[in-house]
């Protein structure tokens, strides 16, 4: 059997990768893309953990970061979509109306 | 430990190992002579129209975050339907039963709404 | 469903329920009567109010996932009133704008369930769908004056910060779960207790939950979308969410930490000591360069919540953690009265969407509209902390759960902070009063009646503020066993 912290090494690789592509990339799309590895790195860690204590917990939670992740996804594309129709890009660098 | 995976390490390695042989073994043997017409996109024997990228209409991505939505919704019935004759044994079905109701209740609204603002219609 | 799990969530269920059916009500509302609906929602929430205050006492429901104690019930009133001030100060504003859409109003109800699930969770699941259930709604509310193009980019910004910051609540609970094995609190306060949790994860999870939890208060570092939404989102739902959403965090905050960490407040007190007194500084520092209003209040929004963080730094102490709780709890319907009023004044001089909005604009108020510019003043004063003003008798008890807690250094940099702060609150009253101009209002009923509510509250509480401070002292947490 593969020891849990493999699964969670890698869910932490996961995690930072989804988080530096939050911080880096300047696409919407890619962003959220990041973003939703992000979640998945933490469904990782709690279908792993779950395992360790044998226990449904961590699977139960795993089942709503995934229904609550669908919402967010049907919002944020919903928002991407409306403002590509304004504006012709997603590129975040360009999002520069609101200023002090 | 690790050894228990070694039966799927070598079929992955030998199914690789077929597929590299069998494109290797085409392109240093197969005859190359190519013309305009096949040299054009595959599309099941049609002449391609328009460039391989085209934008999608805006339309189907409705259609797909409605379907997302009610699909992944599906992910609480299962675990409830595996549970459900626990609970009727324990003579609690009927609470267990609303529950699931209520669920399927509140996403009636969500669909009624949908409908009524015309997200399922094409046109 | 036994009893108890019905009466534990009562409000919540009557507010989904209403929710729900406003959204059907609506569909099949001709457009013309779109008004309809904003009423309706301030019915549901009034109904649900009274409903609050006719059953209250303690409940733990669906296997101590919720529970609703003193402090759900302060908090779920407070909630509600901020609905209600929200539904009366959107009601003329989207109309002015002709943004008046009916999923307005059902939007802010389940966001406002949302925040009421915040105050009541006592499990990291419920917290973590509560936060989601606040967030979502208010997503799409900050996009809502589409397809104006600031109110579009608000919107993106706050979805992808926010979206952002769950993904750390997410991960702080995987690890948080990975540490204790469970995901309900009492369940994590036993397993610190038996010392099987292993520490560095438990640390870790914890200071994820507060990066994440961070972002929604809008705390420094984490603050950077508040301007850029609290500008770009129509005002009607900058001012709710700017009471809401930052009181909701705080609910979960003060929850989650004072009940699940306290075992590790030696670990997390100088973190959030740190994140108080930068809050203050740099929150209030950097409103004095704003010369728009609505940016000037979105970097005062920031500095308040470094105030009320700055009493609950000392959360581990037994001593001082009532204190804070308490005066917390109170400095929140402060800052709610406070600023609903100040963000009704900013409603009624905005004419076009994103027009008028600079403190220039403001000029003249004074003289043309002496009440209007009255009460304004009286907000600015409040958010200063100064008489006579509920502001000022929040920021006593902040300051003085501070000091209960022995944190001097954290309570001088308040009041230097505080006295910074008087000066770009008091530079808008100045502009009302010493400059001429040609201002304009909107005269609208409810709105009115919004600023007038908010001036009232924020005089008469600061006169007779025992009531009120009795039950925030009295609004404890159910103890996790």
């Amino acid at each position: 059997m593969i020891p849990v912290s493999y699964y969670l090494a890698l869910s932490a690789i996961l995690f930072t990768t989804g988080m530096f592509g939050v911080l880096i990339r300047r696409n919407a799309l890619v962003v959220f893309m990041s973003i939703e590895l992000m979640l998945n790195a933490a469904n990782l860690s709690l279908v792993a953990f779950s395992r360790l204590y044998q226990t449904f917990h961590g699977q139960i939670f795993v089942f709503f970061i995934m229904a609550v992740a669908a919402a967010e996804v049907a919002v944020g594309l919903a928002l991407i979509v409306t403002i590509f129709r304004s504006k012709q890009s997603i590129d975040l660098d360009q999002m520069n109306s609101l200023k002090g | 430990m690790l050894l228990e995976y070694a039966a799927i390490a070598t079929m992955i390695f030998v199914t690789a190992l077929v597929a590299v042989i069998a494109i290797v073994l085409g392109v240093l043997f197969g005859p190359k002579r190519p013309t305009d017409k096949k040299s054009m996109p595959y599309e099941s024997g049609m002449n391609p129209i328009g460039p391989g990228t085209r934008r999608v209409p805006v339309r189907f991505y409705l259609i797909a975050v409605l379907f997302i939505l009610f699909d992944i919704e599906v992910v609480f019935f299962v675990p409830w339907a595996l549970v459900f004759k626990q609970f009727v044994s324990q003579s609690q079905g009927f609470f267990v039963f609303a529950e699931m109701t209520t669920f399927i209740v509140i996403l009636l609204v969500g669909y009624i709404y949908a409908w009524k603002k015309g997200a399922l219609e094409w046109e | 469903m036994t009893q108890t799990d019905f009466f534990t969530l009562l409000p919540a269920i009557l507010l989904t329920l209403w929710a729900c059916a406003l959204l059907l009500v609506d569909v099949f509302t001709p457009g013309a009567h779109k008004g309809r609906t904003a009423f309706l929602a301030a019915l549901g929430l009034a109904f649900t109010l009274g409903v609050t205050f006719l059953q209250p006492g303690e409940y733990t429901g669906f296997n101590g996932m919720v529970v609703r104690d003193g402090f759900a019930n302060f908090l779920i009133s407070l909630f509600l009133l901020t609905g209600l001030l929200g539904v009366a100060v959107a009601y003329g504003y989207l109309r002015r704008m002709g943004i008046e859409r009916g999923e307005y109003y059902s939007l802010m109800l389940f966001s406002i369930v949302g925040m009421m699930l915040m105050a009541q969770a006592t499990d990291l699941l419920v917290i973590f769908i509560a936060l989601e259930l606040l967030s979502i709604p208010l997503y799409v509310l900050a996009a809502f004056a589409y397809p104006n193009t600031a109110s579009e980019e608000a919107g993106l910004k706050y979805f992808l910060l926010g979206a952002f910051s769950t993904g750390f609540v997410v991960y702080g609970i995987a690890l948080t779960f990975g540490a204790t094995g469970a995901t309900s609190i009492a369940a994590i306060v036993a397993a610190t207790a038996a010392g099987v949790a292993n520490k560095a994860l438990l640390l870790s999870g914890a200071a994820l939950i507060l990066v994440g939890l961070g972002f929604k208060t809008a705390l420094v570092p984490f603050h950077m979308w508040t301007p850029d939404v609290y500008q770009g989102a129509p005002t009607s739902v900058t001012a709710f969410m700017a009471a809401g959403a930052k009181a909701a965090g705080f609910a979960a905050l003060i929850r989650v930490f004072s009940s699940a960490f306290p075992a590790l407040a030696a670990d997390l007190t100088p973190i959030l000591w740190a994140l108080a007194a930068l809050t203050m500084i740099l929150g209030n520092l950097v409103a004095i360069a704003q010369s728009d209003i609505k940016r000037m209040l979105a970097y005062s929004s920031i500095a308040q919540a470094g105030y009320i963080l700055m009493a609950f730094v000392a959360f581990g102490s037994d001593l001082a953690r009532p204190v804070a709780i308490s005066a917390a709890l109170f400095y929140l319907v402060a800052y709610t009265v406070s600023s609903f009023g100040a963000w009704g004044v900013v409603i009624s001089l905005e004419k076009e969407q994103g027009k008028d909005l600079q403190i220039a604009d403001y000029a003249g108020l004074g003289k043309k509209f002496p009440w209007l510019a009255a009460a304004m003043t009286l907000f600015m004063l409040s958010f200063t902390g100064l008489p006579p003003t509920i502001g000022l008798i929040g920021k006593l008890y902040l300051f003085r759960a501070a000091l209960q807690g022995g944190l001097y250094w954290l309570a001088i940099i308040g009041v230097v902070t505080s006295l910074i702060s008087a000066f770009y609150y008091l530079r808008v009253v100045l502009t009302m009063y010493m400059k001429d101009g040609q201002p304009d209002v909107a005269r609208e009923t409810w709105l009115t009646a919004t600023i007038v509510f908010s001036a009232l509250a924020t005089v008469i509480i600061s006169l007779f503020p025992a009531p009120l401070f009795d039950w925030a002292s009295r609004a404890l947490l159910m103890v996790m066993k």
